[in-house]
């Protein structure tokens, strides 16, 4: 008895380890940010993107190291020697005993435009090897306005259900209750630094308040800046009265094409009736090779989603700029009164 | 660097006056990672130095890489293979960071020192050592750089030296803004654009009342006048703009108005975005 329990329990508590615990935190090493602020802003205004290594440690998300890639051609060739420069930088930090882990990307955005299909493909790519795995996005447009711009966003789960069987109509959206909020998780951000780092920053810290002073955030100018987002908001506008116009089109397909199956059918009900009348057999009242009857596919709202989320973000960014701007605006209307 | 013709002992300062490096603090952080990492046997870290020598001869260090190596009382091995690697990989992401130094962590400069540099200028023509003191010896984490002065007697190489060079520590302003978060152990979450714009104001407030305190001491006498900084705090207040009341009231209130404007618009936009959203997915065929 004791040895078919043991092996059991075994198992159970095998078992009982699927259970996944959500990701809460993610825990960025100083280090990390650095490496990512330095990348992004010596390429801006390209785009760039590097790996992300960690630890993935219950609830929390820990990153430890990460590496750039380089900016790749569209050339086949280079895609191995991509795969190839992922392998090689992998080994060599295995020699000098960094986590080896691939947790994630890193990419960088202007003015947080980063919602896109090929992110939801990366994604997806990531995710089938990966139990958790997470992007960092970082803005350096918005370091000019002394914002440390970093965000750490997953895909939710039933989004990436939804995606899996590839089918975004009304119906499955509806049966999930899921809409454009939900496709993309935000996950807060934790910072930690080794102690001997922190000691030395404190001490190589500058002594006075004067050089301490992010003298960026007080800058009045931000006109370029909302103009910019502006501008992308009106034509994320544009782009989402154009799938609008998408959907109109193929309701009113839809509705033609009901008119004109009510129509069949009156016809053949007719008809049924004066044969009836013939003393004939009657006519089935469906008839599936008719043309009028083939079910039109619905267009998929992924795009419209997308783009829904990125105006929404593009609000979010108006009106976080706008508060900066009223608090300088006051604070320099108080100077200059005195 | 060669020696004169003379034949005296010549310690050549005249080239290396005007040669500093700039260390990005990106640079101590990968140092210190990669010490905290280091496998047990191992005392102390080396590794490459990348960056750029600027135009006026600045040594600007901006990224680093350890390099797995093995020491014992005669000789150090470095791995240069990995050494190569290592280039290898980071010059695709970067081509235009060179090798410019070498770093390694613990106070001073040792025999086994002289080795490596020697390696690394067979690399860069004149490199840079840093050493980063880990392990806080002198009660604070020093980080030196040196470059290797050749001393000549006559027309003979003796020795090389290493001679210490000024460093200069700079963020940029994406890293000083992250600075107070970088510094502690840990954060809990990073600071909103309010938080920051609070933080911001109160150094601010800081700074004013600190020159409000010092204008007091000099006019009460506490303290004597030091001209220069009063020259700068005369440069400073006439810095603002003359602008009537009126005239700056009304650039206040237009500026607030276009805000005002921008904040409707994107609350209508979010709007629609809820409103459209609602209607499309409860949008169904009857």
């Amino acid at each position: 008895m004791a040895a078919s329990s043991a092996p059991r329990s075994f198992l159970q508590v095998a078992a009982t380890e699927e259970v996944v615990s959500p990701l809460r935190v993610v825990q960025i090493e100083g280090l990390v940010i650095l490496k990512i602020i330095k990348h992004c802003k010596e390429f801006s205004p390209a785009l760039v993107t590097g790996q992300l290594l960690g630890l993935d440690v219950g609830s929390v998300l820990e990153v430890t190291n990460c590496f750039p890639f380089p900016i790749r051609e569209e050339d086949e060739e280079i895609e191995a020697d991509g795969a190839n420069y992922q392998l090689e930088m992998m080994r060599c930090l295995r020699e000098v005993n960094v986590d080896n882990n691939t947790v994630g990307w890193y990419q960088s955005t202007i003015l947080g435009s980063y919602q896109t299909v090929e992110l939801i493909e990366t994604f997806m790519n990531y995710q089938e090897n990966i139990r958790r795995c997470v992007c960092i996005i970082y803005d350096p447009s918005r370091s000019n306005q002394g914002v440390l711009a970093l965000k750490a966003l997953k895909l939710s789960d039933s989004f990436m259900e939804l995606y899996r069987a590839n089918s975004f109509t009304g119906e499955k959206l509806r049966e999930k209750n899921l809409s454009w909020v939900d496709i993309f998780e935000e996950i807060p951000i934790k910072v930690s630094n080794s102690a001997l780092i922190s000691a030395f920053m404190t001490e190589l810290e500058a002594d006075t308040p004067v050089t301490q002073c992010d003298y960026d955030r007080l800058q009045l100018s931000s006109n370029p800046y909302m103009e910019r987002n502006m501008e992308f908001l009106i034509e994320c506008m544009d782009d989402l009265s154009m799938e609008q116009q998408k959907f109109q089109y193929h309701y009113r397909n839809l509705s033609r094409q009901q008119a004109q199956q009510q129509a069949w059918l009156q016809k053949r009900r007719a008809e049924n009736m004066a044969r009836k009348a013939a003393g004939e057999e009657p006519l089935p009242e469906e008839d599936p090779t008719n043309p009028i009857f083939k079910p039109i596919p619905e267009p998929s709202r992924l795009e419209s989603f997308l783009i829904t989320n990125q105006i929404a973000n593009y609000c979010n960014q108006i009106n976080g700029v706008a508060g900066q701007s009223f608090n300088r605006l006051y604070l320099m209307k108080a100077l200059h009164d005195n | 660097m060669e020696a004169g013709d003379r034949t005296v002992l010549q310690f050549s300062t005249q080239s290396t006056a005007n040669l500093s490096a700039k260390v990005h603090p990106l640079v101590v952080f990968n140092i210190c990672d990669c010490y905290v990492r280091r496998p047990d046997q191992a005392e102390r870290v080396i590794g490459t130095l990348l960056g750029s020598v600027l135009s006026d001869g600045t040594v600007d260090i901006r990224n680093s890489y350890a390099v797995p190596h093995t020491e014992s009382a005669e000789q150090v091995a470095l791995d240069i293979e990995y050494h190569h690697n290592m280039l290898v990989s980071h010059q695709k992401v970067n081509p235009k960071e060179v090798i410019v130094g070498w770093y390694s962590t613990g106070l001073g400069v040792t025999g086994g020192s002289a080795l490596i540099h020697d390696f690394y200028s067979r690399e860069v023509p004149n490199p840079v050592h840093l050493t980063v003191d880990t392990g806080f010896r002198n009660g604070e984490g020093t980080i030196k750089a040196y470059v290797s002065v050749n001393l000549a007697l006559g027309d003979r190489q003796l020795a090389a030296q290493f001679q210490e060079i000024p460093i200069d520590l700079r963020m940029v302003e994406a890293e000083r803004l992250g600075f107070d978060i970088l510094k502690t152990t840990s954060v809990d979450k990073l600071p909103s654009d309010l938080e920051g714009m609070e933080v911001t104001m109160q150094r601010l407030l800081a700074l004013i009342d600190d020159i409000y305190k010092y204008v007091d001491d000099v006019v009460e006498g506490r303290v004597t006048a030091d001209n220069s900084i009063g020259r700068f705090i005369s440069d400073t207040v006439a810095a603002l703009p003359k602008l009537s009341p009126p005239a700056f009231d009304k650039l206040v209130n237009d500026s607030l108005q276009d805000q005002l404007l921008l904040l409707y618009l994107s609350s209508i936009t979010r709007t629609q975005l809820g409103l459209a959203e609602k209607l499309n997915a409860a949008a169904q065929i009857l």
